[in-house]
């Protein structure tokens, strides 16, 4: 299906305010007046929704609008920039005004006539608020609240929640980019907190992604996740303390691929290796995983939560290999970063809204499949640990250590999947943790759609996957020394 | 040089114009039914450089609005928000959150905050302090920051850059008991990060400053200087083998503990049963010496408020008193939900402050004699459920009081009741930079993983 997304967010962003390309050709050309190398004008609309549910009966909801023309100017290294909450032509000029003033000599940037990629789409232009009458949310809601509680007398408290996020954006640069996209988003999380013989536990699931409201009423999704909440939970019941120290772990598919975003992704970001500051720069070429190893990043996945039809400066998202059987092969872009390493962009120049510069970022980081059956890689572990779920990760990009934090893992003995374990952070170095993995299971899996990452202080929603993986050592961060 | 433009920030709007928007979205609220309504109407501006390797690499200039309404048919309520403030745009915010309203279903213990609470009159705690520096300025300044870091050794080899950021904003909140009060406030901030190079590979480091009052901040040189000798101090990091020491927190990460404590004490998660702390009113949580106030209008601090966000009267207090449980962190609806009152903490915390001990840095290293001494945290791994705490850890070896070398590629871990109750001294090296003041914490044991 291709539809004219240009067409689209031009009727949504420019049209109200009366302002056609004329205007937007005027605003370039001021900030070229003043001698910089080039910039652009990023136009959002944002409508968003989220409804809760807790005590089993929907209590509070909100929706918010938010829409705004950010500016950008660039000369060399240096970024100019400004925004304005207010699509109109006076506020369009002064942001530039301001913008520009990061330069004053140097820039032989020449305004470009308007050029449009066009490809299909990746995901339907819809208003995904609309894909479901306020009823049905509310009846949902309450549904998935009724399964969570129907599945064990222990489940005391359940929390759901439903969120809708619809971003209209459009493009006008003065290197003649001129693109428009429509981006739903949709997200549900079911949260439970059991209990039994004086001891809590929680345990949460989700998913979404660039869809309608209708996906979560596919395939069961939404009592899928209301189920799995209640299982994890209770898994945590009867957890013992993790161990402390270096050991052999196994981890499962799917979400545990933020292991692939923290330790890897971040480090390979256009920004942090053109200024030298990653453990990974320079080293493109090098080996830096085993040959096992094939690690990408693609922005180009149907309906996943981590793409993109295009970024937020206008390139077309594409899938982009990072590490190719154990070897360094290529970084993340964005426009400014590229020019100045002298590279093609990616289309990973990314921002959260028009009130934030665009930085290279992610948008779907996965490991190819390998050779190994799942049950195969866990038999060959005599004393280790199994990770399928995880909280949240954190990288110093510098040093390459990196962590990421177990909710649910199982020891294993000797190649047996025995007791569950509570909660710990795993750690270790990006540069060479893939080095040690010695088993790549043939059992993908793409996470539900659940991904934010931070940087900058600018949050964008991403998506990771792998297969299951065994690293032959990674210090685990347990309370059983 | 960049032509100096404009002031750092647009100016604030007058207050009574904002006053004059919530007056017209609470009587909107009411046009279209709503039983009880409040508003909340923002105007935020600030300036940001980041200056690298002695060049300017971003100059931003930011100005944001907001307005956002929670109405109430009855019991039932939704809530809608908006950057736009014309006419027309209060028209169709309010209109959504009433739409809500028709959805959601009625909960007993939701509403305005009780009249008698909501603050009568309003103090100026001196939390505006507008910079009027030009965009020319503010480059020098983080252009001297980092200097001073580059120049302070020459293992300091690459930077992120030194930075200045100028905020200056403004809320007005009003509901429809009649309350409509707000204030401006301001906060200004230097930074710097830079990198330290030797055989063995890189450590990057960080420094900042920041207060309501520039002449609150530190010097350039003293951040940039700081900065730089944080990111030296890591070069050489070793690995440990796996053990149980005692651990001291350094003060920017004991405020974080203070974070998981206040978090774990918050209505939400005490209503819920989603935290360790439940049911502990009036227990021991920490040892006897330890004592946390709040003190929501010290002149100037950063997390001074006259009221919260809800519109009630900010009050001192003492949170725990010679180790004991003595309130928790409540807004209107937590309150009526455990059969309580609000601490006027709708928003959270104001100036939470832990009494500070007699021992300085190296007397506090003294009395860790062998253990670890902790200067940065990686990762999210704390449960407030359960209270299980690990997660990633650098800083140094510390063997009868004295530093041994620099470690990383660690995790530290126990269980928050314990790590409370085992507080075994306080510094008094406080940490000021933002809501919650706390000087070092020397807690008793934790397990450190590591080879």
């Amino acid at each position: 299906m291709t539809t004219d997304t240009l067409v689209l967010a031009r009727q949504q962003l420019l049209a109200p305010a009366g302002l056609g390309e004329n205007d937007l050709h005027r605003t370039l050309a001021c900030l070229l007046d003043h001698a910089i190398d080039g910039g652009d004008l990023y136009f959002q609309q944002r409508r968003a929704e989220s409804w809760g549910l807790e005590d089993g009966q929907v209590k509070n909801a909100s929706h918010a609008i938010q829409q705004g023309v950010g500016v950008r100017a660039v000369s060399g290294e240096k970024t100019g920039f400004a925004y304005s909450d207010e699509i109109v032509p006076p506020a369009l000029l002064e942001a530039a005004t301001a913008a520009r003033s990061i330069a004053r000599s140097g820039g032989e940037a020449r305004l470009q006539v308007w050029r449009s990629a066009q490809r299909p789409a990746l995901y339907e232009p819809l208003d995904p608020l609309e894909t479901l009458s306020a009823n049905a949310k509310v009846r949902l809601l309450e549904a998935v609240d009724a399964e969570a509680r129907r599945q064990d007398p222990r489940v005391t408290q359940v929390m759901v929640s439903l969120a809708a996020v619809r971003d209209t954006i459009l493009v006008a640069g003065s290197d003649g980019t001129l693109a428009g996209d429509l981006r739903p988003l949709v997200r549900l999380n079911v949260s439970v907190i059991v209990e039994h013989g004086g001891r809590r536990e929680q345990g949460s699931s989700g998913g979404g992604g660039r869809v309608g409201y209708g996906w979560f009423l596919d395939q069961d999704r939404a009592l899928g996740h209301a189920r799995e909440a209640v299982r994890q939970a209770l898994i945590n019941l009867d957890a013992v303390p993790a161990p402390a120290g270096t050991l052999t772990v196994v981890l499962g598919p799917g979400w545990p691929g933020i292991l692939l975003h923290e330790a890897i992704g971040h480090g390979l970001e256009g920004d942090f290796n053109r200024k030298g500051t990653s453990a990974f720069s320079g080293r493109i070429g090098e080996r830096v995983a085993a040959p096992l190893c094939t690690v990408v990043d693609d922005g180009t996945l149907a309906n996943r939560r981590g793409s993109l039809n295009i970024d937020d400066e206008g390139t077309p998202t594409q899938c982009t290999t990072l590490i190719e059987r154990g070897v360094l092969k290529g970084y993340l872009q964005d426009t400014l970063n590229a020019r100045l390493m002298k590279a093609a962009p990616t289309g990973n120049g990314r921002r959260e809204s028009y009130a934030h510069l665009p930085l290279p970022r992610m948008t779907n980081t996965y490991m190819l499949p390998g050779e190994h059956d799942p049950a195969e890689i866990l038999a060959s572990v005599e004393r280790g640990l199994y990770a399928v779920n995880f909280g949240g990760g954190q990288v110093d990009i510098t040093s390459g250590k990196f962590v990421f934090s177990a909710s649910e893992a199982y020891l294993i003995e000797n190649g047996r999947v025995t007791r569950p374990v509570k909660g710990a952070t795993l750690i270790g170095n990006g540069p060479d943790v893939l080095t040690k993995v010695s088993m790549v299971g043939n059992d993908l899996q793409f996470d539900a759609g659940v991904g934010t990452c931070g940087k900058d202080g600018q949050s964008v929603p991403v998506g990771v996957g792998q297969p299951t993986l065994k690293i032959e050592a990674l210090t685990v961060g347990g309370t059983q020394a | 040089m960049p032509e100096a433009i404009a002031p750092t920030t647009a100016p604030l709007p007058a207050r009574e114009h904002l006053e004059t928007l919530v007056g017209d979205i609470l009587a909107e609220a009411r046009a279209q039914g709503a039983t009880a309504a409040e508003a909340a109407v923002s105007f935020g501006s600030a300036l940001t450089v980041t200056v690298r390797l002695g060049e300017v690499e971003t100059l931003e200039h930011h100005r944001q609005r907001g307005l956002a309404v929670t109405v109430y048919h009855g019991r039932s309520r939704g809530s809608a928000s908006t950057a736009d403030w014309r006419p027309e745009a209060i028209r169709d915010t309010v209109q959504s959150a009433c739409a809500i309203a028709r959805h959601t279903a009625a909960d007993p213990y939701a509403g305005l905050a009780d009249p008698e609470r909501l603050a009568r009159e309003i103090p100026d705690l001196d939390l505006y302090h507008p910079w009027t520096l030009s965009a020319g300025e503010a480059i020098e300044l983080a252009r001297e920051c980092e200097a001073a870091a580059l120049a302070l050794d020459p293992r300091i080899r690459n930077s992120e850059g030194g930075g200045v950021a100028t905020r200056a904003g403004l809320v007005v909140y009003g509901n429809s008991h009649g309350f409509c009060g707000g204030y401006p406030t301001t906060r200004h901030s230097l930074n710097c990060s830079v990198i330290a190079q030797d055989t063995e590979g890189m450590q990057r480091n960080h420094w900042y400053t920041v207060g309501r009052d520039r002449d609150d901040l530190e010097t350039p040189v003293a951040v940039g200087q700081q900065a730089a000798r944080r990111a030296l101090r890591r070069l050489g990091s070793r690995r440990l083998e796996t053990r149980r020491v005692p651990v001291l927190f350094a003060p920017e990460l004991a405020r974080g503990l203070i974070g998981h404590f206040v978090a774990a004490i918050r209505g939400g998660a005490l209503y819920r049963k989603a935290s360790f702390l439940l049911d502990r009113l009036g227990t021991p949580v920490f040892p006897e010496f330890v004592t946390i106030r709040e003190r929501p209008r010290l002149p100037g601090a950063l997390g001074s408020a006259p009221f919260d966000s809800e519109g009630v009267a900010t009050a001192d207090r003492d949170v725990v008193a010679n180790g004991v449980l003595q309130g928790y962190v409540l807004d209107s609806y937590s309150a009526r939900r455990l059969g309580m009152r609000t601490t006027g903490n709708a928003g959270g915390a104001h100036n939470l402050i832990v009494e500070p001990g007699p021992l300085g840095h190296e007397e506090l290293l003294r009395q860790l004699d062998t253990g670890l001494w902790v200067t940065e945290l990686l990762g999210h791994g704390v449960n407030l459920v359960t209270g299980d705490y690990s997660r990633g850890a650098s800083g140094f070896w510390v063997e009868k009081g004295r530093i041994q070398y620099p470690v990383h590629e660690i995790t530290i871990a126990g269980h928050l009741n314990e790590m409370f109750e085992g507080v075994a001294a306080v510094g008094g090296d406080v940490d000021v930079r933002g809501g919650i003041r706390c000087g070092s914490l020397l807690l008793e044991r934790m397990t450190v993983a590591g080879e």
